[in-house]
């Protein structure tokens, strides 16, 4: 079946154009009884090509795009394809709950996980309540308080990063945001479980790296992991919003250069065109990492997964230092 | 006409060359002029309205420590240029005119020494230089002061002034949260007091990791302190902000801030502060 709808964004234009033509042959075919197979095999050939063309060459910004793609799989959707029998908790019992973040235990191969991610909403009604996956404080209150828990009962802690960034709302201001980001940080840096976060959409600053103090940071080849979003750089240093596509490729966020500054430990491949094409196989890809992972991690003991943890976030940066008097 | 076409008071430009520049300042509160020197000496605060004007990083430690006790750590740190990043200005090149501005290698200036006669390792950030965003550079700094403080048996203060995370470093200034947290925790967990001091304007990233986490955290008045800026919250909600917002006095109000201490009295009250919860370690000698 061919979906013209499924190229909706700018530089798929020549992939939607394939598509249509595919559409109006197959349609005349089916109409007209005339024989146009070999048209139509010739088209296909080339709407593989050039997917493999364009997938294959994508800008930074273009991968924004995607990560930002409105039918991309967000964390309930993977969490329903990789854990089973997920029980959500909610709230941060000082506040209320934040339904921008999700958590609650899970089982992976049968053993309990705590899991917690960043989750958009499909449409209007749904943003409303996710706030746009832009998180509160509360929401990282929660996140923390879920895992504190998992701490306690020796439960690995899985999160799943998809936030623009945390939001820029007075009530947010009011009851400390930045304290919450800031504490999440600190404790995760020591928390007593193995932790492993996943990027599967955009890493927005702050908002993400409350989630993120990790033993292994994994990201998807599509998603980005950013000190700024592409347009707020743009709106600083070049005055103009519309700059994001330059500011994109200066920020250096994609993900083989984050790996390249020690800041993601593995790049997991999606399907071609992006996650939204497949979200089984790149829920197939998340669940094989996690579990590999997870492997590894449980060998260590906890004084050297926290050793391990510290020496790694330690040692990112590049600076010069020159012997002074 | 004639006599408009060529200056004659070309002798008076050159005279006014003579004249040093920024002799006065205006005070942006009660609109007093203020003689420079009296106010340099003043610590930077308007005596009549007590405006506190930023600080140097370098003059903020000499405030704090007891004379002569100060030992600069970590001098010889500076930024690099990792993304090789290009917007409308080089990186590197707009380091150096910083560098040139403020006769600082970056924005974090740190010492060793004693105050009120409590050893303390002791960090400042310099508003001046870049708006003291933080990259690789400030992150490191910041970092081995805390460091140090565990290692040496200190207590840590950390005078935060900033914009935010360094866009030009990228994704690396971002980790420098995590990197100064994570020694914080390590710092917590000795049972070392940090004090956080919050100044003009201390925003976005460094208010959300180290500046936020002091064991008490202090503010100069009238600061400009919280995580988002307030055009953006302005633009994000299409809300009118609740008048004082995100100042010193709003945070304490909403419980953040544990006390608003004016920069005259600063050292005195941290030394107090300092005296209630600093034990020195049994087993370090420190001094």
């Amino acid at each position: 079946m061919i979906e013209t709808d499924q190229y909706t964004l700018e530089f798929e234009k020549p992939l939607r154009a394939l598509a249509e033509q595919l559409e109006t042959l197959s349609r005349l075919s089916d109409e007209s009884k005339v024989d146009v197979s070999l048209e139509i095999n010739a088209i296909k050939t080339k709407l593989e090509q050039t997917q493999h063309t364009i997938y294959g060459n994508l800008t930074a910004w273009q991968r924004v795009q995607l990560s930002r793609h409105p039918k991309r799989p967000y964390a309930l959707d993977y969490i329903e394809r990789v854990f089973d029998d997920f029980q959500e908790l909610h709230g941060d019992r000082r506040f209320r709950d934040d339904a921008a973040i999700v958590g609650g235990t899970a089982f992976l191969h049968g053993q309990p996980v705590m899991v917690i991610g960043q989750q958009k909403g499909r449409n209007t009604k749904e943003n409303l309540k996710r706030n746009f996956g832009c998180p509160n404080p509360e929401g990282y209150r929660k996140a923390l308080r879920l895992m504190e828990m998992a701490e306690k009962f020796s439960l690995p802690v899985i999160t799943l990063i998809d936030t623009p960034g945390a939001y820029p709302g007075i009530g947010a201001e009011e009851r400390h945001v930045a304290e919450a980001i800031a504490v999440n940080i600190r404790e995760m840096s020591a928390l007593k479980t193995p932790i492993i976060t996943i990027v599967i959409g955009e890493g927005g600053s702050g908002g993400a790296l409350g989630m993120a103090v990790a033993d292994c940071v994994m990201i998807l080849e599509n998603a980005y992991y950013s000190v700024i979003s592409p347009e707020g750089c743009a709106a600083i240093l070049w005055k103009d919003r519309a700059n994001a596509p330059q500011a994109a490729e200066a920020l250096k966020f994609s993900p083989p250069y984050l790996k390249n500054f020690g800041v993601v430990d593995e790049v997991l491949d999606e399907p071609l065109g992006g996650a939204h094409r497949d979200p089984d196989t790149a829920a197939e890809t998340l669940k094989n990492a996690i579990s590999c992972c997870l492997r590894k991690l449980q060998k260590l003991s906890n004084e050297a997964l926290l050793q391990l943890r510290y020496e790694k976030f330690r040692a990112i940066g590049r600076y010069s230092e020159n012997a002074t008097k | 006409m004639p006599i408009f076409s060529k200056p004659q008071y070309s002798t008076v430009t050159v005279k006014k060359k003579d004249i040093p520049k920024d002799l006065w300042t205006k005070c942006p509160k009660s609109g007093e002029i203020i003689y420079n020197k009296q106010l340099k000496e003043n610590l930077m605060v308007v005596p009549g309205s007590g405006y506190h004007f930023q600080l140097g990083a370098r003059d903020r430690i000499l405030s704090l420590l007891d004379s002569e006790t100060m030992v600069e750590q970590d001098a010889g740190i500076e930024s690099q240029d990792p993304l090789e990043f290009k917007a409308t200005a080089s990186y590197p090149q707009k380091v150096k005119q910083y560098q040139s501005k403020t006769g600082e290698k970056d924005t974090v200036v740190s010492a060793t020494g004693t105050l009120l006669g409590t050893p303390v390792s002791i960090a400042a950030m310099d508003f001046r230089f870049m708006a003291a965003s933080m990259g690789s550079a400030a992150g490191e700094k910041i970092t081995r002061a805390i460091e140090r403080g565990l290692a040496e048996g200190r207590a840590v203060i950390i005078v935060s002034a900033s914009g935010g995370a360094r866009m030009q470093e990228g994704i690396l200034s971002l980790m420098q949260m995590a990197k100064t947290s994570a020694a914080l925790a390590r710092l917590g967990e000795a049972r070392l007091p940090y004090i956080s001091v919050l100044t003009n304007p201390t925003m976005a990233g460094v208010m959300a990791s180290f500046a936020s986490l002091g064991d008490v955290i202090v503010a100069e008045p009238e600061a400009l302190i919280g995580f988002a800026g307030p055009r953006v919250i302005k633009e994000t909600t299409q809300q009118d902000l609740p008048p004082g917002f995100q100042t010193s006095e709003f945070l304490m109000e909403h419980g953040l801030v544990d006390r608003i201490i004016p920069r005259s009295e600063m050292r005195a009250q941290l030394g107090l502060l300092l005296k209630a919860l600093y034990r020195a370690p049994a087993t370090q000698k420190v001094g």
